[in-house]
């Protein structure tokens, strides 16, 4: 198909194929662009918490369970 | 608590927030959720075994248990209103960044089979086989709610082609409600 057609666009026909049908009962193949930008898209997202660290509720937390033993629960 | 296990513990901590958080939609729940799977990670260490990935043995715990809730949660209340989708949108300060927040709520439309399945293989970095054994499926599986997930979400932020992706651009997509 024309995957990397550089439009914006999907053709005509492959708009109303799609329309017609569940969007998830074949996905079409995404250009490796599209797939790209989206990937970074979802890993500028997650790493944006992941560079927040480990709260302090969690460094207490273990430093808790170390004292009492893993058994305790608060 | 052995030392090595203490710091393999919390160096997990930080992807597990990230994945918890793309769950969920909600960081303090997110956080209690984390919470929570630690203290079942540590009530069962045991059952740990050295030598193999912690971080996919607590993001199983973690994924499982929010699995659990999420399906007790919906049986006592059934809030209608109650979509993960429309909760994102009515309180977007708690999720953060702005700048992200038109790729959560799309993200947030996504089935949760396929939502997991793209945050573990496309963020969290694991393999297919990996994420497989986290969410208890075959592999196949994984590929196809990965593939359906990155389509899903192209439909949903209006991108065909990466002249549409662009900054600018993303913030004019509209988001399509319903299947």
């Amino acid at each position: 198909m024309n995957e990397r057609k550089p439009l914006g666009r999907k053709p005509m026909e492959s708009a109303t194929t799609n329309r017609g049908k569940k969007a998830d009962a074949k996905p079409a193949k995404l250009s490796r662009e599209v797939q790209a930008r989206l990937g970074q898209q979802l890993r500028a997202m997650y790493d944006d918490v992941v560079n927040q660290g480990v709260p302090d509720r969690f460094t207490e937390l273990l430093n808790r369970i170390n004292g009492t033993g893993s058994k305790d629960r608060p | 608590m052995d030392e090595q296990v203490r710091k393999a513990v919390l160096g997990a901590v930080p992807s597990l927030r990230a994945f918890a958080i793309s769950l969920c939609g909600n960081v303090d729940r997110a956080d209690d959720l984390v919470q929570e799977t630690l203290l079942r990670a540590l009530a069962n260490i045991d059952s740990f075994q050295p030598g193999t990935n912690m971080s996919a043995w607590l993001f199983t715990i973690l994924r499982n248990h929010f699995r659990s809730e999420y399906r007790k949660r919906r049986r006592e209340v059934e809030d209608s209103d109650g979509h993960y989708a429309e909760k994102l949108k009515s309180q977007p300060a708690q999720i953060g960044q702005v700048e992200f927040r038109e790729f959560r709520e799309a993200l947030a439309q996504l089935p949760p089979d396929q939502r997991e399945a793209l945050v573990l293989v496309g963020a969290s970095g694991f393999s297919y086989e990996e994420a497989a054994n986290i969410c208890g499926c075959a592999v196949g599986t994984i590929k196809s709610r990965v593939n359906r997930a990155r389509t899903r979400l192209a439909e949903l932020l209006g991108v065909e082609s990466t002249e549409e992706f662009g900054p600018d651009q993303t913030t004019r997509a509209v988001l399509v409600g319903g299947e």
